[in-house]
């Protein structure tokens, strides 16, 4: 059983949800970003997910493209998030970490190369944000060779075809980005969201985490009652950006944020 | 209008692929909103009424069909083949890109959307789709790099004089490759009410095939011009080439001709070998950007990188799927031109034949300066003058030492 599925079990029996805490790998340098990793953990995260910046971050907004800047000044590679992950797994052989970032990065490596360096780093799943299903035949079979799980995208405006697309192409859990926009959007709706969980649950029994516009421990706690994992991204991202002259600062607003709404979700 | 006359070569499949090139890279929440333009652009093409609303617009308010002149002074001085431009720069708003607002606002209006988006590099693109918003009343935005606003300022101005609202880009590079990234997260957050109006034949699918079906009335006029000219078709055509529109629009309809010559010209910038241009056919290799698999300027990890041309609308890292495509089985030949010389091949045209062309366009003219002392006369070339250069003065001026 890979890690992801084994911690959403172990949630599971605990009755617990997941908390995924998203950073961009080098932000704001790249020698903070094991040390995080780690007190992401202590805080309460049951996976995290790693982003690799690029240079062109379509599908996010200020916050985490700021993150990618950031990052990419000291010139932070593919190689050096696998370096990363793997300095993380010497202390921590439990926790699934899940890449998220885009397509390019990945097609210069090539993807039997990207995925057995990422099994080898200790990565368990990868989100490629601008590679849909239908062009992702050849990049998922290098993944599940590799024990990776391919996680997909899931919104609002997903027909049944496409969710049954998606969810066979898909493991480890489906990401429902809950809103039409950006990362960091400020306009969740709850209802909306509950109504096509619904919808999702009819083609598929993966879990599934929502995520985009997550911003505090109160919508952490509603977005836990009605799916598997919650995925919290540029509120953090935004604590990161704020103490970033500080990494001891950096720590401290990480571990208040992520410990404030597993506090909520735990409730 | 019959579009389908000149797909002889079937492409791009029904998942928008050009041999390897093409498809749809985008997130989620675009993926069926693009199914839908698709299925929606097909009706389009099937329907007689939209057919002919087309045809009106273009030959009533874009002023079609645009000459082809013989440039008798050019030729004569360079001593070799015969020049031919293809005048795109005296359609309405002075550029072929209004070729292919035109089309795309017929679709939007057919889509019932009421909000009109774009990207926009020099600003001719910005300044067609501001142009069409406004003749049919609706909300227009356009995404321009902070870079390209204070290198365009003219075109800037005449966006807002038309209505549209320029919203200036600050992140990354701040040209269009950046525009492009925001006129998307513009549309990912307001898909259900906003048609984005894409300029070029890059993007995801269709917009590679829809842009080019618009903008192929530029190589079918051409062909018959010719004929009737020269008895013939031309030899050699060569345009310029930044996403490419302009260059398919006019080689498309000539592709099944193998005696035609066909050169597409990218921007080299201070130099191929300086590594500040922007000619990824030439100095580039294949990745995914902006929704599709093409060649693109990158680092060795991916990263795309800042890219450097005197002309705004050349200034991009990709290139169109159907350009990487036609480069590799051999079709076209791309080479590049820098910004010295595209700026010779400005002040040549502009001298000898009372032409300002774009800097774009000049260089295609540098391309045929430097080839046709070497054809025989009764070689004939055919330049697509894509637009004029009038957005130009400042840039030009700058480099001259005035201030205007």
């Amino acid at each position: 059983m890979s890690r992801i599925a084994a911690k959403f079990d172990s949630l599971k029996q605990a009755q617990r949800k997941a908390l995924v805490p998203f950073v961009t790998a080098g932000d704001p340098d790249p020698s903070i970003t094991v040390k995080l990793m780690h007190t992401l953990v202590e805080a309460g995260a049951s996976m995290l997910e790693l982003g690799v910046p690029f240079s062109d971050p379509m599908a996010d907004g200020p916050v985490i493209q700021r993150a990618s800047e950031r990052a990419l000044e000291h010139n932070v590679s593919m190689t050096d998030v696998f370096g990363m992950v793997k300095a993380f797994r010497e202390t921590n052989t439990d926790t699934p970490i899940i890449l998220m970032g885009y397509l390019n990065p990945v097609e210069v490596m090539g993807y039997v190369e990207f995925a057995a360096a990422a099994a080898a780093a200790g990565v368990d799943g990868a989100i490629i944000v601008d590679m849909p299903p239908q062009e992702a035949g050849d990049l998922v079979k290098a993944m599940q060779a590799n024990q990776i799980d391919p996680i997909f995208l899931m919104s609002p405006t997903s027909t049944d075809e496409r969710i049954k697309l998606i969810t066979s192409a898909a493991s480890g859990f489906v990401y429902y980005v809950s809103l039409k926009g950006v990362t960091g959007a400020a306009t969740l709706d709850v209802k909306a969201v509950e109504h096509k969980l619904e919808q999702i649950r009819k083609h598929t029994d993966l879990p599934i985490g929502v995520g985009f516009g997550i911003s505090d421990a109160d919508k952490a706690l509603q977005m836990s009652k009605i799916s598997d994992a919650v995925i919290v991204g540029s509120a953090l991202v935004k604590q990161i950006e704020a103490n970033s002259e500080d990494h001891e600062a950096i720590l401290t607003a990480a571990r208040e944020l992520i410990g404030g709404m597993r506090q909520a979700m735990d409730v | 209008m019959q579009i389908n006359d000149t797909q002889l070569t079937g492409l791009p499949d029904e998942k928008g692929h050009f041999g390897p090139y093409g498809g749809v890279f985008v997130a989620e929440t675009l993926m069926q909103p693009l199914e839908d333009l698709a299925q929606a652009y097909q009706d389009c093409l099937n329907d007689e009424t939209f057919l002919a609303e087309l045809d009106a617009d273009l030959a009533n308010y874009v002023g079609r069909p645009s000459p082809v002149y013989y440039a008798e002074r050019l030729s004569r001085e360079l001593g070799g083949a015969r020049i031919y431009l293809k005048r795109e720069d005296l359609n309405h708003t002075g550029a072929h890109k209004i070729n292919n607002t035109v089309g795309q606002a017929l679709v939007a209006k057919r889509m019932g959307k009421t909000r009109i988006i774009a990207e926009t590099g020099a600003g001719q693109h910005g300044v067609a789709t501001a142009t069409v918003a406004a003749r049919l009343g609706l909300e227009c935005v356009v995404y321009m790099g902070e870079v390209d606003v204070a290198r365009q300022e003219a075109n800037v101005y005449r966006m807002k004089l038309l209505g549209a609202e320029v919203k200036a880009v600050s992140s990354g590079s701040k040209t269009l490759k950046d525009a492009l990234n925001e006129a998307m997260r513009d549309w990912v957050t307001n898909v259900d009410d906003t048609f984005y109006i894409i300029g070029t034949v890059a993007g995801p699918h269709p917009y590679p095939a829809m842009v080019r079906d618009f903008q192929t009335v530029i190589g079918r006029e051409a062909r018959k011009q010719m004929q009737e000219m020269t008895g013939g078709l031309p030899d050699t055509l060569i345009a310029c080439v930044g996403g490419g529109s302009n260059a398919i629009g006019l080689f498309y309809p000539f592709i099944n001709d193998k005696d035609v010559r066909i050169i597409g010209v990218e921007a080299a910038g201070d130099g191929l070998s300086t590594g500040h241009h922007a000619a990824p056919l030439c100095d580039g290799r294949p990745g995914v950007l902006h929704g599709n698999r093409t060649y693109l300027m990158e680092s060795d990890d991916g990263q795309i990188v800042e890219t450097h041309s005197i002309s705004a609308g050349l200034d991009y890292p990709g290139v169109g799927p159907e350009h990487a495509w036609l480069k590799d089985t051999g079709r076209a030949e791309y080479v590049a031109i820098d910004d010295e010389e595209a700026l010779d091949a400005f002040y040549r045209l502009t001298r000898t034949e009372g032409i300002i062309p774009a800097l774009e366009s000049s260089h295609a003219i540098a391309q045929a300066i430097k080839i046709a002392p070497d054809l025989p006369k009764d070689h004939s070339i055919l330049i697509n003058l894509s637009g004029r250069g009038d957005k130009d003065m400042h840039t030009v001026a700058q480099r001259d030492g005035i201030e205007i």
